[in-house]
């Protein structure tokens, strides 16, 4: 299948294409009504919780700090709504386990204008600075992993970071929350563009968008050109062709340099900084009003909602206020999976709330679900479709084999499944309907238990 | 309302294993067709009885829970065709019925059904008949006789245990020479005389006793790999080095070797190669790793035609290639993302949008170091030095 991938303009092999299914995709941003209560849980994003920094019964102010850390892979959160906190403890998480959380419940009143940012001057800023502002505005990859941005634009003290690479490649089926944004907030996509140069010291920033977005390619180059020469260095759009998963930073890195990073090591090898757009544009409106992040852009998706589309959502919104705006039927809707489809996880409970990490709300119909269920698991047959799926080059059919026989040390140490990043490409592709990545999931899970043991 | 939860990804891509199952038994379905058409009401009862034996050995052992699957995947109806057209069609019907019985339980279930048999199935089978009915298999009759469709082949309906009809005898009723019955390749064997290309490939003219069409092999394999239900590399790699083989000592002895051609088409090779050797379960599943495979099977498949005993290798070659497979794979695993030289070395790919690094930069910007200048010491050459 090389040679189709050659013929395709395709710069790594393998990987699938799912039905695309963007619903949404020529629909406006549309602002969602403010709930009556929103949850903020304090772990949002890889590493540490931040404490909270307001009592029961105190009054916030939409914007406000609530929540401070001093950890550098942490970051603060602030108020979605203008309102009381009613509340600090545990609440339903979206992995199922309650965690530590602050309710606040929303003035019924107030017009919800963020009053409390503070207009920065951004021209005297230094990178270093930035990067500070960066950290308070509570920013974290928007596209789904949630890793604190500040962590992920500060570089090792050796590193010299020539480019940024701005993913908008958005390969998940049913999502279009960056595709909008790109079209939508292009103008503040390139200031948050301006904003990380000077803070990483890159001078090339590279936007990578599928294909199948060339209108939102468009509307990033009009936007470049209307910024005109920018002193930070060059800006370019660029198309990448329409693949899952494209938008692994890995993967986007070898469609636009044709590099592989080597195993282990991070864009900053190569002299790159990975983000997304979503964060980027967030970055560009944020940072010169000296506000926190209090809302973000979600895909409210699938065949069992009624009115789909990319909706601007305070943080902290439960999903049951969510899918009521939406039109979701009960009767119908059978799984909610926050996030995209290839990746993404189901909820435990309508109580969930948006967080900092949910692009989207997908929402599958009893039907579907019903149709997965019916589909037998058979032994693998060793078609080697997974082999030919792996976006990492992996084999997961001997991967799966050996899971079922708990043979996890041998996984780690001879099949290298610490290069899975748990795309699901296999899994979709199994004509024996083997929950492959689960298996994968389980079993790293196991090694680095046994790591931990060890030390 | 409940809500289900289930680990990503919760989308499934369109294949499943009765898919894949039946798109080969549809694949096979014009194969048998011109076979039944060539040999008449005798390969027709050969088809369904072997077919039909596997069924029910397939059956009983799910019942039993000594395999797992299902006569539903279609595996075991591929199995009986495969048996079928690997036969002579002329094979006494109780003895197709035995080698599809044992296809399954010694190819299959014995080792737990679908997907953990060692050994194409169907070739097991085979296996077992040219061991126990050394006679039967190697009695082929000639293709589109007059009034196949209306009497069937004497040896087909012998009794169970008895010794089959005279074909022979029964050809020359038929104003046949005896040795029309012969293959093509135990001709080129034991007569020295070869079969032309055209006769081999359409095995339309005159009453040359080949199998199945290897044209319409080739055409129904290419459809199968085009809507990917079967890996085009195996067939590749097996007909290539099976053909290069075949040139070199075609090339090096034209007189002692037949040509190529021949050999590719003739005997069971374009059937091996396309429905047989491609046995998911059987063969590798890396990339790299089917190329070997299927080289292993094309050179083992001449080396035994040209110096053994027997006329055709097909069948030992693939086996042997499928008790190779675990070995195969585990030398070809594939390279993982970012641990291939090319990564290592950090060199760009041909085509790519952009040059790794922007403009101009400066050697520091790039991270280069200058190394400091070192002199060497003028070190005494070794015969200034003091002996």
């Amino acid at each position: 299948m090389k040679l189709l991938s050659y013929f395709r303009g395709e710069a790594f092999q393998r990987g699938v294409h799912p039905p695309a299914n963007k619903l949404t995709a020529r629909q406006k941003i549309r602002r969602l009504p403010f709930p009556p209560k929103v949850v903020v849980p304090l772990s949002q994003h890889i590493g540490k919780a931040p404490h909270p920094i307001v009592k029961v019964g105190q009054e916030v102010v939409r914007g406000e700090p609530i929540a401070r850390t001093d950890d550098w892979l942490s970051v603060p959160h602030h108020a979605p709504v203008t309102g009381v906190v009613e509340f600090i403890g545990l609440r339903p998480g979206a992995r199922g386990p309650w965690v530590e959380s602050i309710v606040i419940r929303a003035h019924p009143g107030a017009t919800q204008q963020d009053l409390w940012g503070q207009p920065r001057d951004m021209a005297s800023l230094s990178g270093a600075d930035i990067l500070q502002a960066v950290w308070d505005t509570g920013m974290v990859g928007l596209g789904g992993a949630a890793f604190p941005t500040h962590a992920k634009q500060t570089l090792p003290k050796q590193a010299h970071v020539q480019t940024l690479v701005v993913n908008g490649c958005e390969c998940e089926p049913y999502l279009t929350c960056d595709h909008r944004v790109m079209i939508e907030q292009a103008d503040d996509l390139v200031t948050g563009i301006r904003y990380a140069m000077r803070a990483t010291g890159a001078v090339r920033a590279i936007v990578g968008i599928e294909d199948n977005k060339r209108d939102a390619r468009d509307a990033v180059r009009a936007a470049i050109e209307k910024a005109g020469k920018v002193p930070e260095g060059e800006i370019h759009a660029e198309l990448v062709p329409t693949k899952y998963p494209q938008g692994s930073e890995k993967m986007l890195i070898m469609a636009l340099f044709g590099v592989e990073i080597p195993a282990g090591g991070l864009p900053v090898s190569l002299g790159m900084v990975v983000n997304n757009v979503g964060t980027l544009a967030a970055l560009g409106r944020l940072l010169p009003a000296g506000r926190g992040l209090t809302e973000r852009v979600v895909t409210v998706t699938g065949p069992g909602v009624a009115r789909p589309g990319d909706y601007i959502v305070p943080l902290g919104t439960p999903l049951s206020f969510i899918l009521d705006h939406a039109g979701a039927p009960n009767a119908d809707a059978r799984q909610i999976i926050l996030g995209g489809p290839m990746m993404g996880q189901a909820a435990a409970s309508l109580d969930v709330p948006i967080t900092k990490g949910i692009s989207g709300v997908l929402v599958m119909r009893a039907d579907q679900v019903a149709d997965g269920l019916a589909r037998r698991t058979f032994p693998c047959i060793k078609c080697a479709e997974c082999v030919e799926s792996c976006p990492m080059g992996l084999n997961p059919s001997q991967l799966g084999m050996l899971a079922a026989k708990r043979e996890y040390d041998l996984m780690g140490s001879r099949y290298h499944l610490g290069e899975c990043f748990e795309c699901g490409c296999c899994s979709y592709v199994c004509p024996s309907n083997i929950p492959l990545v689960q298996q994968f999931r389980v079993a790293k899970q196991i090694l680095r238990e046994k790591a931990m043991a060890a030390k | 309302m409940s809500i289900e939860i289930r680990s990503a990804p919760h989308i499934k891509g369109p294949k499943s294993v009765e898919q894949i199952m039946r798109h080969v038994v549809w694949s096979l379905l014009p194969i048998c067709a011109f076979y039944v058409y060539q040999y008449g009401l005798s390969a027709m009862a050969s088809l369904v009885v072997v077919t039909g034996s596997c069924l029910l050995a397939e059956r009983w052992f799910v019942k039993t829970g000594t395999q797992s699957g299902d006569i539903s995947d279609y595996s075991a109806v591929i199995t009986g065709l495969l048996l079928a057209l690997s036969l002579p069609p002329g094979f006494p019907l109780w003895m197709g019925a035995v080698a599809g019985l044992v296809a399954i339980a010694l190819g299959k279930a014995l080792f737990g059904g679908i997907g953990f048999n060692v050994f194409n199935p169907a070739l097991v089978g085979r296996a077992f008949a040219q061991a126990a009915f050394p006679q039967a298999i190697a009695t082929y009759t000639p293709s589109f006789l007059p009034g196949r469709f209306h009497e069937m082949i004497p040896s087909s309906m012998a009794l169970p245990l008895m010794q089959p009809a005279d074909v022979a005898a029964w050809l020359k009723l038929k104003q046949l020479d005896a040795l029309a019955g012969a293959t093509p390749l135990a001709k080129w064997k034991f007569e020295g005389v070869l079969a032309g290309a055209e006769e081999l490939i359409t095995s339309l003219s005159g009453h040359m006793a080949v199998g199945p069409s290897p044209a319409l092999i080739l055409v129904c394999g290419a459809y199968l790999a085009l809507r990917r239900y079967m890996d085009w590399r195996i067939p590749a790699a097996i007909l290539g080095s099976a053909a290069l083989t075949a040139w070199l000592l075609f090339a090096f002895d034209g007189t002692r070797y037949p040509n190529p051609f021949f050999m590719l088409f003739s005997g069971g090779l374009i059937l091996g190669a396309v429905y047989m050797a491609t046995d998911m379960a059987t063969s590798p599943v890396t990339p790299r790793g089917m190329w070997v495979y299927g080289a292993l099977i094309g050179i083992l498949t001449v080396v035994i035609r040209y110096y053994s005993g027997l006329p055709e290798g097909v069948m030992y070659a693939i086996l042997l290639g499928n008790a190779a497979t675990p070995l195969i794979e585990k030398i070809t695993q594939p390279t993982p993302f970012g641990k291939g030289a090319s990564s290592l070395l950090g060199r760009q790919k041909k085509g790519a949008s952009y040059p790794l690094h922007p403009g101009y930069i400066s050697r520091e910007d790039a991270g280069a170091v200058t190394p400091k200048k070192r002199f060497l010491p003028n070190k005494p050459k070794k015969q200034d030095r003091e002996p």
